[in-house]
């Protein structure tokens, strides 16, 4: 099945708010994938990062629930190599903050069980207690 | 004096708005002025006729036309005066239609106002014009072509052809320059040197054509009309009118070195035949490379030499020459690819350059190839273009071409091969070109859309595996080739600095030469008589090249044809009595136009020995040396001091209680005619403007611009060209200086320095005049009028505030 994609101004909205938050001139990414070939994490991803770059391009908010952005482990390789100059890390590091910025609450503590307490870092339940307090 | 002003109805585009009637009896009162009339159709025969004449009749010495823009029937008046025997120089223009009739018809009054302050600030500039006539200076028709590839091939067969003297200087032992090592040419694949080398042996056929190899350019001063050329010929130890081309000397030779024809991939003995198609066809000795001639500590091969044509004692060869004109057409040298470190070029044995690969083909093709190159072949496109990483945003635009003609080629002569063509945008913009794409990809050439990430060399095998996405697919292709051909682009070839810095040409972001003009005078440069041809100025293919190289031909041949050439007197002059050979303004001329000479002791007496002196034939007349004199000593031929000034009195005469008065500096390039543009579009802006046309704002010193103050200009607005397009090189930064050297003034005043404004607009740019007009216009009648005690001050002492104390001694 081919989707169809809809584009309307609220993609340019967010486009311009990933480009704000990264702090990168999305728009010119040229598409040549030099990103994609020298990614190391590129095996664990759903989508390449060139892809990336163009779902937010065209303002594709599905982007985020893509992995590739939380698979990247900011090593820069692409960083380095793209012929653009820009810094996909920012970008992928962006779209997770805007990600996060929902604050979709995974956790509910009540319902951890006391095997996953005894197994958690603690720091990870103060995080997610801390969650309620915002 | 006698003025005649003459007054358009511009058949109701003037008329309709502005009151024709009260701008001629306005004109009457001014003093001077003799005749005054106004007229339907200034432009007509019968207008023309009109002012033919009563400039014969009523004797006028000076004519001012209030009519259209300069730009528009400027040249026509002028020609109409030359008819009457008067200098063109002596017209004045007010320009009461773009100025006044269009952008303000909803204003019909303050139109007609606006029009009589037009037409008594051309009447007040006509009285201080000069009845100049156009400098002339004679010309040879010898011309220097720097660079003996196929644009300086070309450029001097047409030149010598066309009957001029041409000096051709090329650095190698033979001319032909790249396309000596191509195999075929795309995309009519005829064979490169089949279609060169009857080219290159049609140079020394030349009578006209001095040819100078193995040759480079030392130094060259001067200018248009006298460029003094220094060329180093270096010895080749072998005389060419002896020498038969028999090769026993090579046989002898006991040295190889890398051989460039072949990018090294083969050898070379130190005496060596060029190209097997060499102009001049004669052996070289390689004296860096030969054992030893001083002392000589081989010499077999003039043993070996039957005619006795190896000579070792020979000297370089200093030869000095005079042009008039340059082509320079130097060309390029190929992407250094080692610098693209993730492709392993020079450290992995599979992977080399596409113009190896074009010597590896011509060699293939000839049945004695170099080296196996495998069955599977992969191209990587844009190596050292388009690439921030290494510095280079520009195309290479031939590149895309040249791997599809490898590609295909390779295909072709082995149809079992197997060959990739990586690429991120494929530019098939020439005549031929999709096709022949096309032809590539019947011919089974596969093209894959991704840039390679890196290749890694296999130790055992050197195959080598290419990393890349398929960003068609998304997919991620891991592939391992015989053989990876990286597509390099194109870079200034390093020899083109030193002819830049001997010429002042300037350069475009990319590293290559700029011309003068984008799109109109693309083969010229800011230097006259200096012009590009090739890949000097960008990358380029051999048909755009040739094209390039007899544009530049007709463009030199355009200057020096005549035997002399006008230039419009519009240039700067020394008042000499007043000049103290301080040497300031030596620095500021962009062109070196001037320089410091003895005064003639006879007729120039004066307590300073020395005298500053414009080279007229240097000069471009841009004024921006009139604000480094600390004397006011320089001035401009048209745009004299006093010229400046009495526009700027005229403008602010009729100033009135609570009006404003802005001064906008418009240059001829851009500002005035975008001015112009955004009449004609019937665009309103603040009536408080008025117009003043100069070269460049560089002309406009900081004295004036105070001076302006303190005749009660209200505010000041500079608008020039931008850098590139500006027909004067530094003007901006002039512009700058000047600009930031006033506020500083008014500030110590207490007076606001934004009052000054600088803007750099393109002729279109409508909405962005009007707009920085407007804005200047509301700010200083916010800030209300100049403080009369601050202006007071500015008055006095301009000069040692602009200067310092210490300059008179």
């Amino acid at each position: 099945m081919i989707n169809k994609i809809v584009i309307t101004s609220e993609n340019v909205d967010f486009l311009n708010k990933i480009s704000e938050l990264s702090d990168q001139i999305i728009t010119r990414c040229d598409q040549c994938g030099v990103c994609s070939g020298s990614c190391p994490m590129i095996a664990d991803m759903d989508i390449t990062p060139s892809q990336m770059m163009r779902m937010v391009q065209l303002g594709r908010q599905e982007v985020m629930e893509s992995k590739a952005m939380w698979i990247c482990a900011s090593c820069f390789a692409c960083t380095v190599r793209c012929p653009r100059g820009l810094d996909l890390s920012r970008v992928a590091e962006a779209l997770r903050q805007v990600k996060l910025r929902q604050a979709i609450d995974y956790i509910d503590i009540n319902n951890i069980s006391d095997d996953e307490i005894e197994r958690l870092p603690q720091i990870a339940m103060v995080s997610a207690g801390r969650k309620f307090t915002g | 004096m006698r003025i005649g002003v003459y007054v358009c109805h511009c058949g109701g585009n003037i008329s309709e708005v502005v009151d024709v009637k009260k701008v001629a009896a306005f004109a009457e009162k001014q003093p001077d002025v003799v005749l005054v009339r106004d007229h339907e159709h200034m432009c007509s025969e019968v207008g023309q006729k009109l002012v033919i004449d009563d400039i014969k009749e009523h004797k006028l010495d000076k004519v001012v036309i209030a009519a259209c823009s300069p730009q528009f029937q400027g040249s026509t008046f002028k020609a109409t005066l030359e008819k009457a025997g008067l200098s063109p120089y002596v017209l004045e223009m007010s320009n009461i239609r773009e100025q006044c009739a269009w952008p303000h018809f909803d204003f019909p009054e303050e139109a007609t106002e606006k029009a009589k302050e037009l037409t008594s600030i051309a009447i007040a500039k006509a009285r201080l014009d000069e009845p100049l006539t156009k400098k002339t200076f004679p010309i040879g028709k010898r011309v220097l072509i720097i660079g003996g590839g196929i644009a300086g091939i070309q450029a001097s067969l047409d030149l010598g052809d066309a009957g001029f003297d041409v000096y051709l200087v090329e650095k190698n032992p033979s001319i032909g320059g790249k396309m000596l090592q191509l195999s075929r040419t795309f995309p009519t694949e005829d064979c490169a040197a089949c279609i060169l080398s009857p080219k290159m042996a049609d140079v020394p056929a030349n009578p006209n054509i001095h040819l100078f190899t193995y040759s480079e350019i030392e130094d060259i001063k001067g200018y248009l009309g006298n460029f003094e050329v220094t060329v180093k010929k270096k010895p080749t130890y072998v005389d060419p009118a002896k020498c038969t081309c028999c090769d026993d000397c090579v046989d002898v030779c006991p040295v190889a070195v890398p051989n460039e024809l072949d990018e090294g991939l083969s050898t070379r003995k130190a005496i060596y035949l060029a190209s097997p198609i060499a102009v001049p066809h004669s052996y070289v000795l390689d004296d860096k490379a030969c054992l030893g001639i001083f002392p000589l500590a081989c010499g077999k091969c003039q043993e070996v030499c039957d005619p006795g044509a190896i000579n070792f004692d020979v000297y370089p060869e200093e030869i000095k020459f005079t042009v008039d004109t340059i082509i320079v057409a130097t060309g390029y040298d190929i992407f250094d690819a080692t610098q693209k470190k993730v492709y392993g070029f020079g450290r992995y044995e599979n992977v080399i350059t596409a113009l190896d690969m074009e010597r590896m083909i011509v060699y293939a093709s000839e049945g004695n190839p170099m080296r196996p190159m495998g069955k599977r072949i992969a191209f990587i496109q844009c190596v050292g273009s388009r690439d921030e990483q290494v510095g280079n945003e520009y195309c290479s635009r031939i590149c895309c071409m040249y791997a599809t003609k490898l590609s295909q080629l390779l295909k072709r002569s082995d149809p079992t091969r197997d060959i990739y063509v990586f690429y991120t945008d494929l530019r098939a913009y020439g005549k031929g070109f999709e096709e022949y794409y096309k032809r590539a990809q019947g011919d089974g050439v596969k093209f894959i859309r991704g840039r390679p990430a890196e290749l890694i060399e296999d130790s055992q095998t050197n195959e080598i595996t290419l990393r890349v996405e398929d960003t068609l697919t998304r997919n991620i292709i891991e592939a391992e080739f015989n053989l990876v051909v990286l597509s390099v682009g194109l870079r200034p070839n390093r020899g083109t600095e030193k002819i830049a810095d001997f010429l002042r040409l300037a350069k475009s972001p990319d590293g290559f030469l700029q011309e003068a003009h984008p799109k109109f005078r693309p083969v010229d440069t800011l230097t006259d008589g200096v012009f590009v041809a090739g890949t000097v100025q960008g990358p380029k293919d051999i048909p755009d090249t040739v094209a390039q190289a007899s544009a530049a031909s007709s463009r030199a041949i355009r200057l020096m044809n005549r035997g002399e050439y006008d230039v419009d007197p519009v240039m700067a002059f020394v008042h000499t009595y007043v000049c103290d050979g301080c040497g300031l303004c030596i620095e500021q001329c962009p062109t070196n136009a001037i320089s410091l000479t003895s005064r003639d002791e006879n007729s120039d007496k004066s307590l300073y020995p020395k005298v500053a002196k414009i080279n007229e034939a240097l000069c471009k007349g841009c004024g921006s040396c009139i604000a480094s004199c600390p004397k006011y000593a320089l001035d401009l031929h048209c745009y004299t001091n006093e010229q400046m000034l009495a526009q700027i009195k005229a403008a602010l005469a009729d100033k009135k209680d609570g009006e404003v008065r802005i001064l906008v500096f418009a240059d001829d390039m851009a500002c005035y005619r975008l001015a112009d543009n955004v009449g004609t579009a019937k665009m309103s802006y603040s009536l408080d403007s008025r117009i003043i046309r100069v070269p460049s704002g560089s002309r406009i010193s900081p004295k004036l611009m105070l001076q302006a103050f303190s005749l009660g200009a209200d505010g000041i607005l500079l608008g020039e060209s931008e850098e590139k397009s500006s027909p004067y090189p530094n003007s901006i930064a002039t512009i700058k200086s000047n600009i930031s050297k006033v506020k500083d003034i008014l500030e110590k005043e207490k007076i606001n320095g934004n009052r000054v404004r600088f803007v750099q607009f393109v002729t279109v740019m409508l909405s962005g005049f009007v707009n920085n007009i407007n804005s200047l216009s509301d700010f200083v009648r916010k800030l209300g009028p100049i403080p009369s005690e601050g202006l007071k001050r500015l008055d006095k002492d301009i000069d040692k505030r602009l200067f310092g104390e210490s300059h008179d001694k």
